[in-house]
């Protein structure tokens, strides 16, 4: 199978330039992340990150024939020929397929992601019944890959200021936690013109993400929270 | 060459559920603390536990620390210290309950409390049965919710962090003192020392070394061989334990919480075939003795498949309700990476290497410690280990399902609180050694000179062949011998090996070639260790010595890396305040 890789390292490369591999597919492949491995063994300049080769770590995040996905979970079979990969868009290239993820992280951290709960610790666990545990079904299990964001054209012109899908997405994961008493601080730190406001409902981010979590209705509900509040 | 020195009070280096864990405690009593991780913390491989953690709640109907303990040392096949076991089981509770409290997303019960289900060695009554539910889980994505809770609370306590760091070798003076780490920076391929007084790692399990894996491409042992290099013995390390349900050919893991939950094993008739070798637990006996069943049903002609060389791991009768519920993410593992539905069909299983129990020996404090002068348990001032790198030794021959995440955060937060002791009582900075850099200059040009070396990938898929082939679940004298022979013969190939990229940014070529020399000093260690040990016990099992042998093996092995030599020290049979439990047979 012929891939093509998008490759750039600043140490040596005047600008960035596409390299074709031929790799063998053996029965025994399964995943776009195998074929990689091997390609890494025919060139071992070809930098990308990977670790737990199931979904799960969030590293492997890469644009796969112009969509963003994990190459661990793209199977070789859905992919269409040549295969062209390239960096995730709209965050600066440190070498190959690799990302400076610095404002993507910086953004996640703004909506302080942590539980914030002021009373004094109980002696055993906050109770929680299972209707109010299951609001964070769709929202914990986010791996922060990044695919969501780096699909999102108001993150790409504004990733200073946006906070971006994966961000919104993690700020409501703490604003339905019933556990959580900082409610009213986390909408204030959103109700902002560029924070929160500048998704425009575009839906990319649904689209790219590879453990089918829905950004966009976390941002619509985390939108009905602040009216609610104002009635 | 004089390195960039940064000091700190602390160096972690690791940041999966132990080294988040002791950083918290680090941060939080308002210390200098520097985090490394080579990868983004929440992408370390605890993130990938799925079944849960261990505690006895008793959330679910009756429990106790005792009970947890009796298993614990059973499924240890008496291998554990019992001092170390008592702590672990004792501290379970209230660690779990501090990691809601963070705001991990626990699945719950109708009365609000956390959620616990079975799994496998978990019983009530001292060991008589029946299972209890004592596995506190958020679906079957525990490791994922308690790694990402465990960065997030780290976030609050402004830990600071070295992201994409790796740590090149451990720096000790001449007294022994550990004073910090050597390490690289891999955006900038700049290496540097960070010097501290108290050094502790974290730095996960050597699962790459086998063929076929449960572990993420970065468990390549670093932690052992660090410490190897620096003179400090690997302890247990022959007790390698095989998953009983790896997705065949792909060695993706299915939980134990699939049995937990009401699955079960079947072979090429449809057979429960648990019910022979294992009457009372059946497929929730030890992961020892399920891995050993199907490796049996398999080699004597009951596995399924045109090959005949997996089983089938049966859950259709759980109903899709369940199976969304408790298990989505095994439903998303197997429809991605087994083409099966399990809400319709069976997932086809085979026993796959996925924990190792040995490590970095410690005492339940997480301080490390070596045989010195006659003391078996001399402390390594400034030096401490936990989670998987560490043997403390709690799993002793065979860990339990859910016993890892428990000891993850109870010695991460004991060797947190240690450092801190430590701290205060050693207020002192000494001075680095003049070669405190040296092993690591040295292991770094050798790896720029070398010319017509093979590929790490070559030296790498070798040593992960010896391994598979002569280190596996059923071990032969033959076979061993053999296998001694060809991993010298890898480890001194480990020593020519070239890369041909010389950038310095990101050289994740140069990043892989450091790994594998770790990588082969926790392989050494264990195939060493195998040959060595001539008795069959937890998850070493021999042809030659098919039983137990209290009188001549009731011991610890300690590997040192000089010399490629074994010695040994005895295993603490008193817990801290419990009655002993003495050996007995162990049948499930
Ligand atoms: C698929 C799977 C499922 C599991 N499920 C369960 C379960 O349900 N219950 C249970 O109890 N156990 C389970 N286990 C076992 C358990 O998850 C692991 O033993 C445990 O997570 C290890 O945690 P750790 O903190 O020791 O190391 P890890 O989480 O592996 O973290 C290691 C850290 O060290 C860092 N590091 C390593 N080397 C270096 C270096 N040279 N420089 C800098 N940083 C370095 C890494 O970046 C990482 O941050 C499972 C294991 C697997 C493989
Ligand atoms: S819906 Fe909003 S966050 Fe998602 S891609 Fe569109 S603009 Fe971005
Ligand atoms: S929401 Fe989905 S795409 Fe976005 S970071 Fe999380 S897991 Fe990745
Ligand atoms: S390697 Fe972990 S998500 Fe792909």
């Amino acid at each position: 199978m012929r891939i093509s890789i998008y490759r750039y390292d600043p140490d040596q490369d005047a600008r960035p330039y596409m390299k074709d591999y031929d790799v063998p597919v053996e029965p025994t492949d399964r995943m776009l992340l195998d074929l990689l491995v091997k390609v890494k063994a025919l060139d071992d300049s070809f930098a990308f990150r990977r670790s737990c080769r199931e979904g799960v770590c969030g590293s492997d995040a890469m644009n796969i024939n112009g969509k963003n996905g994990l190459a661990c979970i793209t199977r070789i079979a859905e992919l269409r020929e040549p295969v062209e990969l390239r960096p995730l868009p709209g965050l600066p290239v440190v070498r190959d397929l690799i990302v400076d993820m610095t404002q993507f992280f910086h953004q996640y951290h703004s909506i302080k992601p942590y539980l914030v709960n002021n009373d004094p610790s109980p002696e055993l666990e906050r109770l929680q019944s299972p209707a109010d545990r299951a609001e964070l079904d769709g929202l914990y299990e986010c791996i922060l890959c990044a695919c969501c964001s780096t699909s999102c054209p108001s993150f790409w012109w504004n990733p200073d200021k946006f906070v971006g899908p994966a961000g919104l997405l993690n700020a409501y994961r703490f604003l339905a936690d019933s556990r959580d008493q900082a409610a009213n601080a986390r909408l204030d730190d959103l109700e902002d013109p560029y924070r929160l406001f500048r998704c425009h409902t575009i839906m990319n981010c649904v689209d790219a993400c590879p453990k089918n979590l829905n950004p966009t209705r976390a941002i619509g509900k985390i939108k009905e929270m602040m009216v609610r509040r104002t009635v | 060459m004089a390195l960039a020195t940064r000091k700190f009070d602390a160096v972690v280096v690791g940041a999966g559920g132990a080294g988040l864990r002791a950083a918290l405690q680090l941060s939080e009593a308002g210390l200098r603390v520097a985090v490394l991780s080579k990868v983004f913390p929440t992408r370390s491989h605890t993130v990938a536990a799925q079944g849960g953690i261990g505690a006895a709640l008793g959330n679910m109907g009756e429990d106790s620390w005792l009970w947890h303990m009796y298993d614990t040392i059973k499924g240890s096949d008496w291998l554990g210290d019992q001092d170390s076991i008592e702590f672990l089981c004792r501290e379970a509770p209230k660690v779990v309950i501090e990691l809601e409290h963070f705001g991990m997303p626990f699945d719950r019960n109708d009365n609000g409390t956390v959620y616990q289900r079975p799994f496998g060695g978990h019983m009530q009554n001292m060991g008589a049965g029946p299972a209890v539910q004592r596995s506190c889980c958020a679906a079957d994505r525990t490791g994922h919710a308690m790694v990402h809770t465990l960065y997030q609370r780290n976030v609050r306590a402004n830990t600071q962090f070295f992201v994409e760091w790796l740590a090149l070798d451990l720096v000790r003076d001449a007294s022994g003192q550990v004073l910090g780490v050597t390490a690289l920076e891999m955006e900038t391929g700049e290496v540097s020392i960070l010097q501290a007084r108290a050094t502790l790692f974290a730095t996960g399990g050597s699962g790459r070394m086998f063929q076929s894996s449960t572990n993420a491409f970065i468990n390549t042992g670093d932690g052992l061989g660090m410490a190897a290099r620096a003179g400090i013995p690997l302890e247990d390390m022959e007790f390698y334990q095989f998953h009983p349900t790896g997705v065949h050919g792909a060695g993706i893991l299915i939980t134990e919480g699939v049995r937990g939950e009401g699955g079960m094993l079947l072979n090429k008739s449809g057979e429960r075939f648990m019910e022979r070798y294992a009457p009372n637990a059946k497929d929730l006996a030890s992961r020892d003795v399920v891995s050993r069943a199907m490796a049996t049903e398999i080699k004597e002609g009951r596995g399924c498949g045109p090959g005949a060389d997996y089983l089938l791991l049966k859950l259709d009768h759980l109903g899709p309700e369940v199976i969304d519920k408790r298990l989505p993410g095994i439903r998303e593992i197997s429809i991605k990476f087994a083409n099966v539905d399990p809400v319709k069909d069976a997932i086809p299983v085979v026993p796959t290497a996925h924990y190792q129990m040995g490590g970095i020996p410690t005492n339940y404090h997480g301080e490390v410690i070596v045989p010195q002068g006659g003391n078996p348990s001399a402390v390594v001032p400034g030096f401490y280990a936990a989670g998987e790198c560490a043997c403390a030794s709690v799993h002793g021959a065979n860990r339990l399902g859910t016993n890892s995440l428990t000891d993850l955060v109870v010695f991460g937060k004991a060797a947190g609180d240690a450092v801190i002791r430590f701290l205060k009582e050693n207020p002192g900075e000494k001075d680095l050694p003049a070669d405190a850099a040296e092993r690591t200059l040295t292991r770094l040009a050798r790896l720029e000179a070398q010319k017509n070396g093979e590929s790490v990938h070559e030296v790498g898929a070798a040593l992960r062949r010896t391994m598979q082939a002569h280190c596996g679940v059923f071990r032969f004298p033959d076979m061993l011998a053999e296998g001694l022979h060809m991993i010298r013969e890898v480890a001194e190939r480990v020593g020519r090996v070239e890369i041909r990229d010389k950038s310095k940014v990101f050289n994740t070529a140069r990043v892989e070639a450091l790994e594998l020399e770790n990588l082969i000093e926790a392989a050494r260690a264990t195939m060493v260790a195998a040959d060595a040990r001539k008795e069959s016990r937890g998850a070493h099992d021999r042809a030659d010595f098919h039983r137990r042998d209290d009188a001549n093996w009731l011991k610890h092995s300690l590997w040192y890396r000089d010399g490629d030599r074994m010695d040994y020290k005895p295993v603490n049979l008193k817990p801290l305040t419990a009655e002993p439990i003495p050996p007995k047979a162990r049948t499930y």
